[in-house]
């Protein structure tokens, strides 16, 4: 399809701006551009049929199911789209003052309290603006509080193998180098590894649970144990919250700092239709790092105040504000029985779909799993040429979002597969029978698999071409 | 089947090694470049760095993932392959030209296969 650039026609154009009703002001011409910027010139009705054309190649919760694991891609409710569009919401200034904004304060203040109480935290900052920056910033809090213990020796972080990869990343974004321990036969932590790891050097774990694999780790009360018997912190990624929300508490499982993912298990838009929020609770003896402000309750009012010994700001003001709007409606909306409701569903969902795919495709580990199941295709590869990217790109056919492929990596041929709780079991049973017809396509006609999908607008765009000379501007040529 | 010559040392993680004057040249294997598939991004230590053998000393990235480079040898880097920042397709087309480092002062090594053992690692890998 053509680009804005290419639609673009001199002098065409709509009036989004209303006349300007203020004094003008004029800078120093050195400050000044020599030549105006190239911005595409379009009617509103070519704008309009653009971006639809575009809306028509995507696929969204919206479209069908979207078992994109660990992304945990449920329903957005719309009645978090209303209250977050409410102009006392919309309307505001982050720096307008405080007694004009109480109800954003109250929103604030009383999201923290649901989630400290979600997480088993004592205290909870939303200022990271998504899952790894939480990560970062939860980091940052076992770094500060190394610091001010003058235990500058704890240097390393340990993540199991099986981590997502944003873990290690976050670790050594923070100044810390990572020390990777192996996972056991069922994919959990290797307590004798873990063991061998820890020292004097250990300032801390990052752990996901359930892990990638989709299983609880039985041994978890251990685990943080050692970790503090050698001095270490322990945070928790909340990556896989759904599976466990309003049953187990991080808190209780020895962790000591956490992040959730909003978009992720609170029900609030991913990715281009977010933006994220990755918000970080920890324990009382690590709130004073937290990042300023906080929000705190004085009287019948609300008001800032920054913790004393604050890390600063990990991003300007109080982070996606109207996200955690979002996230509040959906906690508040499901309530204490709708919350361990909705992770039970999720479990369920994902236990039922595996159960109907077990027997056909083979599964990474043989017993029941918690929100998501990790299916591997390395004996169908290996026995019909046709790999995890071919049923991923066929399902695509189907009007199915494939599930999370080549991931983890302690999997080969990987598909990870996480319905969430907001299916119903006709998609599941739907879902199902795309996946074994796929799978009888397989072993009749291998050869058709390897160029799926036959009815996208864009098949299988060449990544690595992309990845090595990415295009990341219009070129308007002389 | 991938391609392992038999003048070389290797790792149980697919590095390959060659000694030359008390210089260690290290590289990716045959094998390692055929399961990261094609390498888009390559991130190498300076010239100077110190090296740990058996600690990570580079980065490579396919499509599918991001990998550490382990280095076989403890001591100090003497030279890089600028070219494979460039172009880090040229492991993938020749892995064994396409060395990462060069290493001197060479104070410990890992515990380094020969052919014949390396080959029973990937035959392992592969069953």
């Amino acid at each position: 399809m053509k680009l804005l650039f290419e639609r673009s026609r001199p002098g065409r154009g709509m009036d989004l701006l209303p006349p300007c009703d203020v004094p003008a002001v004029s800078f120093d011409a050195a400050l000044l551009r020599d030549s105006a910027p190239r911005l595409p010139e379009i009617a509103e009705v070519d704008l309009g049929r653009h971006y639809t054309e575009l809306a028509k190649q995507t696929h969204g919760v919206n479209d069908g199911f979207y078992p994109l694991g660990s992304c945990t891609m449920k329903y957005n409710p719309r009645v978090d789209e209303e209250t977050a569009s409410l102009p006392g919401f919309t309307q505001i200034h982050p720096l307008q003052p405080l007694d004009t904004v109480q109800g954003c304060l109250e929103v604030l203040w009383k999201s923290e309290q649901l989630l400290t109480e979600i997480t088993g935290m004592d205290a909870v900052t939303y200022q990271p603006a998504a899952g790894a920056h939480g990560e970062y910033t939860g980091l940052l809090l076992i770094r500060c509080y190394h610091q001010s213990r003058g235990d500058t020796a704890r240097t390393k972080i340990i993540v199991p193998d099986s981590a997502h990869g944003t873990n290690p990343a976050s670790a050594t974004m923070a100044g810390f180098k990572v020390v990777s321990v192996p996972s056991n036969e069922m994919g959990g932590v290797d307590l004798d590894a873990l063991r061998a790891a820890v020292g004097p050097d250990t300032a801390g774990l990052m752990l996901t649970n359930p892990n990638t694999v989709g299983l609880f780790d039985p041994n978890i009360l251990e685990i943080t144990q050692i970790i503090h018997d050698a001095g270490g912190l322990c945070y928790y990624d909340g990556a896989n919250l759904n599976a466990i929300m309003g049953h187990v508490r991080p808190g209780d499982m020895g962790f000591d700092c956490v992040h959730v993912n909003l978009h992720k298990t609170f029900a609030t838009p991913h990715g281009g239709g977010g933006p994220g929020s990755g918000p970080v609770g920890c324990k009382d003896f690590l709130a004073p790092f937290l990042p300023s402000p906080r929000v705190k309750k004085a009287g019948d009012s609300y008001e800032f105040f920054d913790p004393e010994q604050s890390m600063g700001k990990v991003r300007s003001f109080y982070g996606n504000f109207l996200v955690v709007v979002k996230a509040l409606t959906y906690i508040l909306s499901l309530g204490k029985e709708g919350i361990p409701a909705a992770s039970a569903g999720a479990v369920l969902n994902a236990n039922y779909l595996m159960k109907k795919l077990a027997g056909h495709y083979d599964m990474s580990f043989n017993t029941l799993c918690m929100h998501e199941f990790v299916m591997t295709l390395e004996k169908l590869a290996h026995d019909t040429g046709v790999t995890a990217m071919d049923v991923a790109k066929r399902l695509l056919d189907f009007g199915m979002h494939p599930p999370t492929m080549y991931f983890p990596l302690i999997v080969h041929e990987a598909l990870m597969v996480e319905p969430t709780e907001t299916e119903s079991p006709e998609t599941l049973d739907e879902a199902a029978e795309v996946f074994l017809k796929i799978l009888e396509e397989a072993k009749s006609d291998p050869e058709s698999l390897h160029h799926a999908p036959h009815d996208c607008a864009i098949g299988r765009p060449d990544e690595v071409t992309a990845a090595r000379n990415p295009i990341l501007r219009y070129d308007f040529g002389a | 089947m991938s391609v392992i010559p038999a003048e070389l040392k290797y790792t149980k993680s697919h590095e390959w090694v060659k000694e030359e004057d008390g210089v260690f040249v290290i590289g990716l294997t045959d094998y390692a470049q055929s399961a990261l598939g094609d390498l888009v991004f390559v991130n190498l230590p300076e010239e100077g760095d110190a090296v740990t053998a058996g600690e990570a000393f580079s980065d490579v990235e396919s499509v599918k993932a991001v990998s550490d480079v382990f280095s076989p040898v403890t001591g100090e880097v003497c030279a890089i392959n600028e070219e494979l920042l460039d172009n880090p397709a040229l492991i993938n087309e020749a892995p064994y030209d396409a060395w990462l480092v060069k290493v001197q002062n060479v104070s410990d090594t890992e515990e380094l296969l020969d052919a014949a053992a390396y080959e029973a690692v990937v035959a392992a890998e592969e069953a």
